[in-house]
């Protein structure tokens, strides 16, 4: 599964970041950023379900994943 | 250290003149048909507007008034959202839905930025305040969070009955607020009339709603003096020596910026606290699940949020246009409610029902688009610490008495009294 934050529609509400901590981080601002486990735009295998929680109750839906 | 001189005028010589102000006659009084006459300031709509939106979003998705000079209300979360969305045709130039319009001179500050600027000035003023209402930097108030509710329900000791809303949730966000502001904590009596006038105040004459206005920026003004003498690590002290654009922000933008943090810090917060406690008492199916589960707590308090959203803001409509087959003018008002957004069936299953461990939950009470309340972070640690306590010190409660219960006026949706016996 792959992922991307879109950052024009990232409003920095957190649910990411609450509900998947190790996949999403913020920045300095609040925004939603990948974390160390994501950065290379990767879901690891068996977070799949946490991945799809968090772009779920994403309130701009600015979480794009996509099933490879 | 000097004495900061943009602030050694008074607010009354800074402030926009009273007579440039739009005013629209004051129009009270029952409703006749919510569709075509609504009201957010009547009483029956403190009572009844969760009923008001549902049977609107079926009949007349778009309500109209000719109160406030004119006004509209969509009621589904796809009109909500668009309006949120769309800051061409939208202005926030003002957000209090009343009598009086900000002027257009008054752009792009208005009267309490970020949330009363549009864009492109918006994005600059808002990312001032991001830095210290990350999820982070709110942590560091959790601590004294729930220590400071602990000490409110200590204070119960020997009662059975207390008010909910005026003994507990109120009180949470004004110290937790004036602790990040470094205002007096003993000036929360003051706070609760400044929240009233502000939000709730709507409908009164104009001088008095004028003279109210000037009392908090007065205040403002005065905190912020003595914060020029003693600088300290605080909110007040970073707003009055952050820079935008090479420059000290205004005097005005400043004390604006500081009554946006101060009223829309304490009334939604407190709101959201009361409402949810006030389901607990009325449910004690769910309440006795969240004793036993504590862990569902977090995911409960998202389905709070979404069907007691505490928060609807206004927007003032740009030019003539025709809106989603409204015939809007220019500077009719848009009174944008996430709450009823947040109960579209269209857009949540079981809309109409509050379930606390609903999974998938993308409401919109913290709103839509470039304004999403800066305060989210704040809001949802304090709300999960109040429940929290609560819930672990007095597991068992309910309403001592349903009829008492009254809910606020205005955009601001919360129980103002809430009568709850204890054990």
């Amino acid at each position: 599964m792959r992922v991307q934050i879109d950052s024009a529609l990232c409003q920095g509400h957190g649910r990411c970041y609450d509900l998947a901590p190790d996949l999403f981080g913020d920045d300095e601002d609040g925004y939603a950023t990948l974390t160390e486990r994501t950065a290379d735009g990767g879901i690891p295998p068996g977070s799949e379900d946490d991945a799809q929680l968090a772009a779920d109750n994403c309130p701009e839906s600015a979480i794009v994943l996509e099933v490879v | 250290m000097s004495v900061d001189d943009r602030f050694s005028q008074d607010y009354r010589e800074l402030r926009t003149a009273p007579e440039l102000i739009q005013r629209s006659e004051v129009m009270t009084g029952p409703v006749s048909d919510w569709a075509t006459d609504f009201s957010h300031v009547e009483p029956e709509y403190a009572e009844g507007a969760i009923e008001i939106w549902d049977d609107l979003r079926q009949r007349c998705p778009i309500a109209h008034t000719e109160r406030f000079g004119g006004a509209w209300l969509p009621t589904t979360y796809e009109d909500v959202a668009a309006v949120a969305y769309d800051t061409e045709r939208f202005s926030s130039r003002s957000i209090i839905m009343g009598n009086y319009r900000t002027p257009k001179e008054s752009a792009p500050v208005g009267d309490s930025p970020p949330i009363s600027s549009d864009p492109p000035f918006h994005h600059d003023a808002r990312k001032l305040l991001l830095p210290a209402f990350t999820k982070t930097a709110v942590a560091k108030q959790e601590e004294s969070t729930r220590a400071f509710c602990h000490s409110l329900i200590d204070a119960f000791e020997g009662r059975d009955v207390v008010d909910a809303a005026a003994e507990y949730a109120q009180h949470i966000p004004m110290r937790v607020i004036a602790d990040m502001l470094g205002f007096p904590p003993e000036d929360g009596p003051k706070f609760k009339v400044f929240v009233e006038s502000v939000l709730e105040g709507i409908n009164l004459p104009f001088e008095e709603r004028m003279d109210r206005t000037a009392g908090l920026f007065d205040y403002l003004f005065e905190q912020v003096r003595e914060h020029a003498e003693n600088p300290r690590d605080d909110l007040t002290t970073h707003l009055m020596n952050v820079e935008l654009y090479g420059q000290k922000l205004e005097p005005l933008h400043v004390a604006g910026t500081i009554a946006l943090l101060l009223i829309a810090g304490i009334d939604t917060t407190w709101s959201a606290i009361g409402a949810s406690l006030w389901h607990l008492a009325r449910t004690p199916e769910d309440r006795r699940r969240l004793v036993a589960e504590p862990g569902l707590l977090p995911t409960a308090m998202e389905e709070f949020l979404r069907a007691y959203a505490p928060v609807t803001m206004a927007r003032l409509v740009k030019e003539d246009m025709t809106w989603h087959g409204a015939d809007m003018k220019a500077d009719d008002w848009i009174l944008l409610s996430f709450p009823a957004a947040n109960r579209d069936p269209q857009q949540f299953d079981r809309a109409a029902e509050v379930v606390i461990d609903r999974q998938v939950n993308r409401h919109a009470a913290f709103g839509l688009g470039i304004h999403r309340c800066v305060g989210s972070h704040l809001a949802r640690m304090e709300l999960r610490v109040a429940l929290d306590v609560w819930l672990e010190r007095i597991p068992e409660f309910s309403l001592a008495d349903p009829g008492a219960v009254t809910w606020s006026t205005g955009q601001i949706r919360g129980p103002r009294v809430l009568p709850m016996r204890l054990g």
